[in-house]
């Protein structure tokens, strides 16, 4: 709706006289040239180097050495066909589809039904539990990386896909019951009391009518779950220290940026984290709204 | 709501209280005791040495070192990073003011959202990857841009003196993106007939900015605040991939120092866990610190 720099204001009697020392309309231009400088600068700044990973998974080794800033020669599709198998980040990110599917799926079970019941029943020592499960949000993970190996490895899940889903729920639900206990407590009670005098128990109370409306409040957390986990890294790191046919799609790039070194691959390093990225920027890019809201909902709660 | 609820209680809340349990409460508590062993890991006898590894701690060239490093970050990671997020979000929400029409954001602002968002929902892995190639001194699209232009192409990460600065400066643009949103979001739901009253009194927009908008936006500021300082503290995943806390231990940190500890060469658990204590009362003393520090009377437009 702006007017360019030099056509006249289309909107209103704007300026009276003595309201300011300024004209308004010499400001916007200034200000919006101004504006758009630094906003386009920071655009390029966090573009550039994507893009240029891009345009690099294209490259040949010696295209990449010589001339960093060049276009690529041809379009060497070759170089993500090697990623993609022989440094299996296909692989990987099957694995990585997989534990997050499950560890979502489960996140999103538990910590809702404890929301429910932390928000909308009263027991004995809720509170008590309820600050234990919030408490977790506050702790660095680090400290408890060395008693989590052996917990996890003693339960017999070491190097296994069920015990990294069930830690990546584990390391979840905090958050996820805070944000939830929250949303459940801004819904207005008097459907839940009209329900249950209707004779819906407790249960057809959560899955029918609870849990419907919950769904603004859901969609933000599983999105905010589902990246953290798809980007968990020092978990697997730790727990899947095993089998690299195993491993998440993160743990598999770190890999590659290792062996591509020795190997001087460049190639197949910016191909592989182009296949990295693309699709999470694609998904991003389509839902960019609902991730955008979901994020900064998530973290302000 | 009396009748029948204990079933519903019982089911929903044993099986996720077991789960956190068994794989958060317990690993945090079973910690603390082992940071008062001398336990060297797998096979090893664990005994008890009381707060020795605590007092070792305090004479830890290493350690000190990278406590100096967080430090730094913590001084400087939320500073530049909400600078940059208010200066990026106050233009593109109102740099295209207009007249009494009141406040309005520029155009394309939806574009520039979209992209400043991008390394929000990148993994931090492939950030620091990617970052890492952009600083390679021979091939890097940094030094490859500071030679065309006539400058001195440093060895940003092989460098004592830059490589910390370096991953720091990732560190930044990592995380701006999400704040220009965050601080947008929360302009936007500043009512716009303050603004009115604003401009009819004459205000410029450096004292909009300062005296109404900062203000109003003080308690996103503070959530902000206090997830930037608890990022700061961490700083792991980047350092680890970017420069494994090198060269010569000058971009180390506390969480890498920890890791390395437990799960190198040597594989001091006791002495690592001893670190993980030290982290987790830094961390509660920044978070509360932050909350104090920034407290202040809640503002609600009605």
């Amino acid at each position: 709706m702006e007017t360019p720099a030099s056509a006249p204001p289309t909107v209103g009697p704007d300026r009276r006289p003595g309201t300011g020392d300024r004209p308004p309309r010499r400001e916007l231009g200034v200000v919006n040239v101004f504006s758009h400088g630094f906003l386009l600068i920071w655009a390029l700044l966090t573009t550039l180097p994507l893009l240029w990973v891009v345009v690099s998974s294209f490259k040949s080794d010696g295209e990449i050495l010589s001339d960093p800033w060049g276009l690529p020669g041809a379009l060497r599709f070759e170089n993500w066909a090697r990623a993609w198998t022989e440094a299996r980040i296909g692989q990987y990110f099957l694995n990585s589809g997989i534990v997050v599917a499950g560890s979502l799926t489960l996140t999103m079970l538990f910590g809702a039904a404890a929301a429910y019941v932390f928000a909308r029943y009263e027991f004995r020592y809720r509170q008590v539990f309820y600050y234990l499960f919030v408490g977790g949000m506050m702790f660095p993970v680090f400290l408890a990386l060395v008693p989590l190996f052996f917990v996890v490895r003693n339960a017999g899940l070491f190097n296994n896909w069920v015990g990294l889903i069930l830690v990546y729920a584990a390391y979840s639900l905090p958050f996820t019951v805070f944000f939830m206990t929250a949303f459940f407590r801004t819904l207005p009670t008097s459907v839940a009391e009209a329900a249950l005098i209707d004779g819906c128990g407790h249960f057809r109370l959560f899955f029918r009518v609870m849990l419907p409306m919950a769904k603004p409040g859901l969609v933000s957390v599983a999105i905010f779950n589902f990246l953290s986990q798809w980007n968990q890294f020092i978990l697997p790191q730790v727990l899947m220290q095993g089998d690299e046919s195993k491993w998440v799609l993160a743990q598999g790039l770190a890999a590659l940026a290792v062996s591509q070194g020795y190997q001087g691959d460049f190639s197949g390093l910016f191909a592989g984290l182009t296949l990295g990225m693309l699709p999470v920027l694609a998904v991003y890019v389509l839902f960019q709204r609902q991730i955008q809201s979901g994020l900064t909902a998530g973290q302000l709660k | 709501m009396k009748h029948g609820k204990y079933p519903l209680i019982i089911t929903f809340l044993v099986p996720p209280l077991l789960l956190y349990g068994v794989f958060v409460l317990s690993p945090y508590l079973q910690a603390f005791q082992i940071s008062t062993t001398n336990w060297l890991g797998y096979s090893a006898s664990a005994d008890y040495v009381g707060m020795e590894n605590f007092a070792n701690l305090l004479r830890d060239g290493a350690m000190w070192n990278a406590v100096k490093n967080n430090a730094i970050l913590l001084a400087l990671l939320p500073v530049l990073t909400i600078g940059l997020g208010l200066f990026f979000a106050s233009m593109l929400n109102m740099g295209g003011r207009r007249g009494t029409a009141g406040v309005v954001g520029v155009r394309g602002s939806g574009a520039y959202k979209l992209v400043y968002f991008f390394p929000q929902v990148l993994s931090v892995v492939i950030i620091a990857l990617l970052w890492k190639e952009v600083y390679h001194p021979n091939n890097g699209l940094l030094n490859a841009t500071l030679r065309g232009i006539g400058l001195p192409a440093p060895t940003w990460l092989g460098d004592p003196r830059t490589a910390f600065w370096a991953v720091l400066a990732v560190m930044v643009w990592s995380n701006v993106g999400f704040y220009v949103v965050l601080f947008g979001a929360a302009m936007q739901a500043i009512p716009k007939d303050i603004y009115e009253a604003v401009m009819l009194d004459g205000a410029s927009r450096w004292t909009t900015l300062t005296k109404v908008t900062i203000p109003l936006l003080w308690d996103t500021v503070q959530v902000a605040w206090i997830y930037l300082a608890i990022a700061a503290l961490d700083g792991f995943i980047l350092i680890q991939q970017m420069t494994d806390g090198g060269p010569n231990h000058s971009s180390d940190v506390i969480g890498l120092r920890m890791y390395n500890t437990a799960f190198g060469s040597e594989t001091k658990f006791g002495y690592a866990s001893a670190i993980g204590v030290v982290m987790f009362f830094l961390t509660l003393s920044v978070a509360v610190l932050a909350l104090r520090a920034s407290r202040r009377d809640r503002i609600e437009y009605s």
